[in-house]
């Protein structure tokens, strides 16, 4: 069976691309997702955040380097030549490029068109095979519109395209009044890819201590059925590379957005769960249902039950809505 | 083979320390500590030595364990060093005497430093290194940067071959800290001069079970004399090796050293000997009085032990008739110090010996000069020179101070110049420690020393404080190299940059301006206004010494670029600018290529905020043009109030203002006593902005006093009606509260002029003004405008009575907090961590306290002169406060324990005997009141008073007895203070026995996990993964818990506390531990400048650490197990965020991710789970039952 696909021109051995993780800090660790089948790897982000707090630590640093008294005319050691995380993130890069066969996406992740991104050249020079821009972006400012926002989106596509030549795949939020028209936006501004969805942390209350904390909470399989909506609804209607990224645990969850019209799907939480053997396992189970289904190749089954290719396009639309709801029954338990 | 870099004396030594050891063995201690920094820093980083491999750092608990390591090391064959001072060398001599005595090559590298005597010095004279001549060590003197680089080579060398250890010295601060351009000798010329060959001797000596022997054997009468005389050949041979070693050196370098250097005329007949930089000042006045045909001559002596006299002689022109040798020491009732001494027995042996140099013996007196960095000028050795040609001359003088007790001091012309000063640009700078001043000088010698072929040289001095430290640069570059080993000068400065306005007041400035100087002032004025701002004084220098006047308001500059409040850069580009030093556009250029070297490869960002804040300075410079008369109305003024106590207007005032050199001898107590309460005097008005208190939002919680780390923020509870004639603008409001009289009012008023402006005043302010929840109860409002006003709001705050003391209730904060400071404005830090805990123990205790402080951060806000904070109440009383030492603390205050409970017991003693005439009631009195609250306290002060009215009348020699002890009937409360650098390392040996003795102390552990006062070093109380000096790549090990050591005990009273975390807990831990019969402790977590993070953050910090499970609540109390209960609270909850939370906001933690990032997260995760665990294990004995098991019904019962 024939696993290879197709991702911003990449050629890759199957769909499965470990998504943007702290599993790629580690050498070690980004060979055995390797060896366990992996098709790329995401390295995990730089974070503009990170860089300017880079910047504004090394700024607060020096000044409380240059303030003390005779017993101490400093308070903390020199450095040297300590690097920016911009410098480890390059340094890591040529390490991961020098220890894998599969190509490597560098990450970037911010929400500011400016100057940070120019970093993505350095990452192209480092020998990043394409880019990933993740806009993680929370529309607080109440008044900024919907517009402005997808603006900012193209904005900051539109400076990084200036800067590289290879690939760039916009990761996005589900959160676009439009999102097939946010893509086809992007696809125009120059983007080779987008990957669905981005998940935004969500801040919880912890009402004993009536303080506002924050929690990582893995993804569910669940999760992945919005992208495969919007998946499948921007098949064949734009010609980037699709991928899908949020909630892919098991073979099945992977073999569904295909269908749907997936190039690639992303691990992550199956990944940090399960260690890089999900990839094997999932592999695994990707062959076998080729292997008892009549495809013969992951080329020939993508976008098979794509909106456009279903037969029913309404199944991806608002017709079933009403039927869903009234399917739904609670639980007579609950009523106790 | 050389290269031309510009450098401290500290870092000359440690380069080629490093470079040429495997083992480094430190701890710190100023002026040493950044030897040991470097060292550990270069380690960090992968440095590796001439042999490829990187040296070891260990931090040890003390010099003494830094020697004892030394020792080991040395015995297993490595090439081992180590960098010292002062009392740390005192602490080393032991093992010194082994390693002499064991014949073991080593260097150590003392920065020479004053030992503690009537006071503690951190600054330079022999002291230490005299101390350590019979340990068996060479010693070795360096006198500059240049000479630091080539003589700890050359003893390197030396020691090698001879086998005889060298102490290496050079004078602390004056040479350690001093900034130079040198020829540093490269890689190749060390490679070429330590010989391998006598490495590997060294290591074949080793301890080797391969091959073994056994030494530190204990001899008897037969034979350790002669074992003693044994190594005689060595010695005899060391000043040969030396020389030797000088010579291979002289050939790679060209620079020759001899054991003993001179420098003079041929004939000269007048002579000066000496050892150390203050050579260098008599080089150039020598030189200078050749030039007018006097025949004078110096001698540098270079290896003071082995003594050679051969070679001493051999230096001396035959034609010299008068010697003066200098000692930068004091032996007290020693007939001359010890070169001196050495020198005289030298000449007189060999004049009566049959080959005299001399046809006539010279005549040789001693002087003492230079103690505690006393300035040591060409007009001192002027002087000097001077008395060798009078008639009479003094023996045992001393050059530099008036002495007026026992007239030994020599007159000197303080005006007198050389011709060195010819040709060399002075430049002077006022500055703020915290205004970067310093580093951008430093930052200027590197570029001129670096980018042009002229020499330079900066020294800097600091005043003792820390808040608002005022720093003066002395800078100089001239065409060849520096010796001036001294300050500069009245009327020697090209340059005057005074980065502060607030010092036009309290420093003549211009008084050390030359004809024609220029004079920069960092003022807020507008050019057009800016004259006007000069005290009348001033005015008239600028205009006599036509000076050229100049101002930027540097403030808004770096507001304006970008820059916050960082004007460093603009002022040094102003320096660069008009000093003339290099051509404007040269300068400018230079000074840009320095931003983008430093800070280039940490942002670009940084760089182009540089670039703007450097040409907006330009375009900001102005120069004011000055009348042809001074037109100002005010003079500086006075220093201190005039109802200022004698002592503080004679002599205080003086040193405050800067003239404490020209103090006589006098005037200074002769046993170290000084008076308390002195801080008061100085007002010093550095806080930009203070609090302003709105009595209509506040509540009255108490907790802005309560965190003030200056004691300016007070409470009083006062009456209006009898509170005499209130200033318009006092504010003051009905307090809540039925414990106070009807009709009382409150007010919270802040001290303006001794406010830092911290700000955690307004931090910790509970109250939100629920229309503006931006506005608090107090709200920070710019200082100037509010000072005259606030001034006289502040003295009718002090005219209010204090509220009676027995009728508050301590354990509420607020009520607690009308209790008097008896700690007030130190020097400590703004937004000190540790301060606002001696505070409160002086509000809860401080009228009958005795202190113990162990040698620190404490011990200098607490001690440093011209002022001390610890307070006096109106009737006189206050906290009593001395520093023995840093190691000896615990014991120190044990003693003074153990000496009031005997005192307490003799004066029982004779009430019980002097019973019939005191009144057999008074008596019953005086042994049996219940002291243990305020009113039991205030009635037995009565009942001493009424003691002392008796004894009067009883003339017997039991009640003049009686009557020098009867102040001890009142209870005692010794407090033993320190920080963790002392309790959890240098002196917790004695601490722990201390923990056992069952003795009612107090102590006081405030612990800021690094040693805070030498420049935040690691001790064992750093948490794992903090990067602190020394532990440049992050601290590998856990925090020691000290509490669950002392609670082993079972009898001690323990209290972990954080003030910003829980105040009221903290408030209770202090007067449970008081009120303890026995040992009791706290350890109190204080947040410190040290960790890199504003100490704004303070309370935070604080919060992070208690929820974080860093640092758990609790208080383990004695008394409760004798009620069954658990003695263990635990006063904190369950950690509630992830350490990672707490760590990421400290930059002593969060740079590790920069440098190391790979060990932080390793370090992060078992920190983390340490954290927890730890936690869990004090609820796990918090939980435990300690209910009486019951007789009659066992198990079965429960049910």
């Amino acid at each position: 069976m024939d696993l290879r696909t197709a991702y911003l021109g990449l050629e890759l051995k199957n769909p499965l691309v470990p998504s943007a993780s702290p599993l790629s800090r580690s050498l070690d660790m980004a060979k055995r997702l390797e060896d366990a089948g992996a098709a790329a790897l995401v390295m995990y982000s730089l974070f503009e955040e990170e860089l300017m707090h880079d910047r504004d630590f090394m700024d607060s640093y020096l000044q409380n380097q240059a303030i003390g008294h005779a017993e101490a005319t400093t308070f903390l050691p020199s450095l040297g030549d300590m690097p920016s995380k911009n410098e480890r993130y390059l340094e890591q890069l040529q390490r991961l490029k020098g220890v894998l066969e599969i190509p490597v996406v560098a990450s970037l992740n911010g929400v500011t068109p400016s100057g940070w991104v120019t970093h993505g050249k350095a990452l192209q020079d480092a020998g990043a095979d394409a880019l990933e821009l993740n806009v993680y972006y929370i529309a607080c400012d109440i008044e900024h519109s919907g517009a402005e926002v997808e603006q900012r989106y193209i904005d900051t596509l539109a400076e990084l395209r200036q800067h590289v030549t290879i690939p760039i795949a916009m990761k996005l939020s589900p959160q676009f009044s439009s999102v097939a028209n946010m893509v086809k936006r992007l696809e125009q501004a120059g983007a080779n890819g987008v990957s669905l969805f981005n998940r935004f942390y969500q801040p919880d209350i912890d009402i004993d201590s009536l303080r506002v904390t924050s929690q990582l909470h893995l993804s569910t399989s669940a999760e992945s059925l919005l992208a495969m909506r919007w998946i499948a609804i921007l098949f064949g209607r734009v010609n980037l590379s699709l991928a899908v990224t949020g909630g892919i645990h098991t073979a099945d969850d992977a073999i569904k957005l295909l269908l749907a019209g997936a190039d690639v799907v992303h691990l992550c939480s199956a990944l940090l769960m399960h260690g890089p053997k999900q990839i094997s396992k999932i592999l695994d189970g990707l062959q076998q249902w080729l292997d008892d289904s009549p495809y013969e190749s992951v080329e020939q089954l993508k976008g098979v039950l794509s909106q456009l290719h279903s037969g029913n396009p309404a199944v991806f639309a608002r017709t079933n809505y009403v039927q869903m709801l009234d399917s739904y029954t609670l639980d007579s338990s609950s009523w106790r | 083979m050389q290269r031309m870099v510009t450098l401290d004396g500290n870092e000359a030594a440690a380069t080629i320390a490093h470079l040429t050891n495997e083992v480094i063995a430190i701890y710190p201690i100023t002026p040493a500590s950044p030897m040991g920094e470097h060292a550990d820093e270069w380690s960090a980083q992968g440095r590796k030595n001439l042999w490829g491999t990187v040296p070891t750092i260990v931090e040890m608990q003390s010099e003494g364990g830094a020697a004892g390591a030394i020792h080991g090391a040395l015995q297993s064959g490595a090439l081992t060093t180590s960098f010292t001072a002062s009392q740390g060398l005192l602490l080393m001599l032991p093992n010194m005497y082994k390693i002499a005595g064991e014949l073991t090559p080593m260097v150590l590298h003392v920065a020479a430093r004053s030992l503690a005597a009537q006071a503690l010095s951190i600054f330079c004279d022999h002291a230490d290194v005299m101390a350590a001549r019979a340990t068996g060590f060479s010693l070795l003197c360096a006198g500059s940067v240049q000479e630091v680089a080539d003589m700890a080579l050359i003893a390197q060398a030396a020691t090698l071959e001879g086998r005889i250890p060298i102490l290496h010295f050079f004078d602390g601060f004056r040479t350690s800290h001093e900034i130079s351009k040198v020829l540093l000798p490269e890689r190749k010329v060390v490679r070429s001069m330590i010989s391998d060959q006598l490495v590997q001797a060294h290591r074949l000596r080793a301890l080797n079970p391969e091959h073994p022997v056994v030494r530190g054997t204990s001899q008897n009468p037969d034979v350790y004399f002669q074992a003693r005389e044994s190594v005689n050949p060595y010695y005899q041979q060391m000043p040969v090796v030396v020389q030797a070693a000088m010579n291979r050196f002289a050939e790679l370098t060209g620079r020759h050293y001899h054991l003993f250097d001179y420098v003079g005329a041929a004939d000269a007949e007048r002579l000066i000997i000496m050892m150390g930089s203050g050579a260098d000042a008599a080089h150039e006045t020598v030189e200078h009085l050749i030039a007018r045909g006097e025949k004078v001559g110096l001698v540098k002596v270079r290896l003071f032990r082995p003594f050679d006299a051969t070679a001493l002689l051999a230096a001396l022109p035959a034609t010299a008739r008068r010697i003066a040798v200098l000692d930068r020491t004091k032996e007290p009732g020693a007939d001359g110090e010890p070169l001196y001494k050495d020198v005289v027995t030298a000449i007189v042996q060999s004049y009566s010996s049959s080959q005299s140099r001399f046809d006539v013996l010279p005549r040789i007196i001693g002087g003492r000069y230079g103690l505690s960095s006393k300035e040591f000028t060409p007009g001192m050795v002027k002087a000097v020179f001077d008395e060798l040609d009078a008639e009479q001359f003094k023996n045992s003088f001393t050059i530099g101070i008036h002495d007026d007790v026992t007239h030994t001091s020599l007159e000197w012309d303080a005006h007198f110049r050389v011709d060195a000063a010819q040709g060399v640009n002075c430049a002077l700078f006022y500055g703020l420690g915290s205004d970067g001043t310093v580093s951008a000088n430093k930052n200027t010698i590197k570029i001129i020393g670096e980018d042009t072929d002229l020499y330079a040289q900066g020294y800097f001095v600091y005043d003792s404080k820390k808040a608002g430290a005022v720093t003066v640069s002395h800078l100089r570059f001239g065409p060849t190299p520096i010796r001036s080993s001294y300050l500069i000068g009245d009327d020697e400065a090209q340059f005057v940059g005074c980065h502060q306005t607030i010092f036009l007041e309290r420093y003549d400035i211009l008084d050390k301006a030359a004809p024609g100087a220029v004079f920069l002032l960092n003022t807020a004025a507008a050019p057009e206004r800016a004259w006007e701002t000069l005290p009348h004084r001033m005015q008239q220098q600028v205009i006599d010494k036509q000076v050229r006047f100049f101002v930027i308001d540097a403030y808004q500059v770096a507001q304006n670029a970008g820059m916050g409040r960082r004007i460093n850069t603009i002022m040094q580009t102003c320096h660069f600018a008009i000093s003339g030093l290099l051509p404007r556009e040269q300068a400018i250029e230079a000074i840009k290529r320095a931003a983008e070297k430093t800070y280039g490869k940490k942002g670009p960002k940084i760089v182009d905020l540089n670039f703007r804040a450097i040409d907006a300075a330009l375009a900001n410079l102005h120069e004011v043009k000055t009348p042809q008369q001074a037109t100002s109305a005010f003079e500086r003024p006075p220093v201190v109030a005039a109802n200022a106590p004698q002592f503080v207007q004679n002599v205080t005032a003086r040193m405050m203002a800067g003239s404490g050199d020209a103090l006589p001898v006098s005037l200074l107590p002769a046993d170290g006593t000084w008076p308390t309460a002195t801080t008061r005097w100085e007002k010093r008005n550095i806080a930009l902005e203070i609090p302003v208190w709105d009595e209509q939002l506040c509540i009255h919680c108490g907790k802005c006093p309560f965190v003030c780390p200056h004691g300016t923020i007070r409470s009083k509870v006062f009456n209006p009606e009898t509170a005499g004639p209130i200033p318009p603008t006092f504010r003051h409001v009905a307090v809540k509260g039925k414990e106070f009289p009807a009709g009382a009012h409150i007010v919270y008023q802040v001290a303006p002029e001794d406010c830092t402006g911290c700000g955690l005043c307004v931090d910790i302010c509970p109250v939100k003004d629920k229309a503006n929840p931006g506005r608090r109860a107090l709200n920070m409002s710019p200082q100037p405008p509010l000072r005259e006003q606030e001034r006289q709001n502040w003295d009718f705050f002090l005219t209010l009575p204090e509220f009676d003391r027995r009728e508050v209730h301590t354990s509420v904060m607020k009520n607690a907090m009308l209790l008097q400071p008896l700690f007030e404005f130190s020097s400590a830090c703004a937004g000190c961590g540790e301060t606002p805990y001696l505070r409160l123990a002086s509000q809860l205790f401080g009228d009958r306290m005795v202190v113990a402080n162990a040698t620190g951060c404490s011990s200098i806000y607490g001690g440093n002169l011209p002022t001390t904070p610890w307070a006096q109440d109106a009737q006189g009383r206050g906290p009593a406060w001395n520093n023995s030492l840093f190691e000896d603390n615990a014991e120190f205050g044990l003693g003074m324990r153990i000496a009031v409970d005997k005192q307490q017991e003799y004066a029982h003693e004779l009430l019980k005997s002097l019973a019939p005439q005191i009144g057999e009631e008074l008596v019953q009195e005086l042994i049996n009141t219940d002291q243990s609250d305020e009113a039991g306290l205030h009635q037995q002060r009565e009942h001493v008073a009424a003691l002392h009215e008796r004894l009067r009348q009883i003339d017997r020699p039991e009640a003049q007895q009686l009557a020098a002890l009867a102040d001890v009937l009142v209870r005692r409360s010794v407090w033993i203070v320190g920080g963790d650098g002392w309790a959890y390392d240098i002196g917790f040996g004695g601490l722990d026995h201390v923990l056992a003795s069952g003795r009612n102390v107090n102590i006081l552990v405030l612990d800021t996990e690094v040693y805070s006062n030498t420049g935040g070093q690691t001790s064992k109380a750093t948490p794992r993964g903090a990067v602190a000096k020394f532990s440049a790549g992050g601290k590998p090990t856990a925090k020691k818990d000290l509490a669950m050591i002392a609670m082993a005990y079972n009898n001690v009273y323990v209290a972990h506390v954080a003030y910003g975390a829980k105040d009221v807990q903290t408030l209770k831990a202090f007067m449970e531990a008081e009120s303890y019969p026995g040992v009791s402790l706290i350890i109190a977590y204080s947040p410190c400048t040290a960790w890199g993070t504003d100490m704004l953050h303070n309370h935070e910090m604080q919060d992070r650490a208690v929820r974080s499970g860093h640092w758990p609540l609790f208080r383990f109390d004695p008394r409760r197990a004798a009620e069954h209960e658990n003695p263990l609270q635990l006063d904190s909850k369950e950690p509630s965020i992830a350490y990672r939370e707490f760590v990421s906001q400290e930059t002593r933690f969060n740079m590790l991710w920069r440098s190391h990032p790979e060990a932080a997260e390793r370090f992060l995760a078992q920190a983390q789970r340490h954290a927890r665990s730890s936690f869990h294990h004090y609820r796990q004995l918090a939980d435990l039952s300690y209910a009486e098991p019951s007789e009659n019904k066992p198990e079965k019962a429960k049910e």
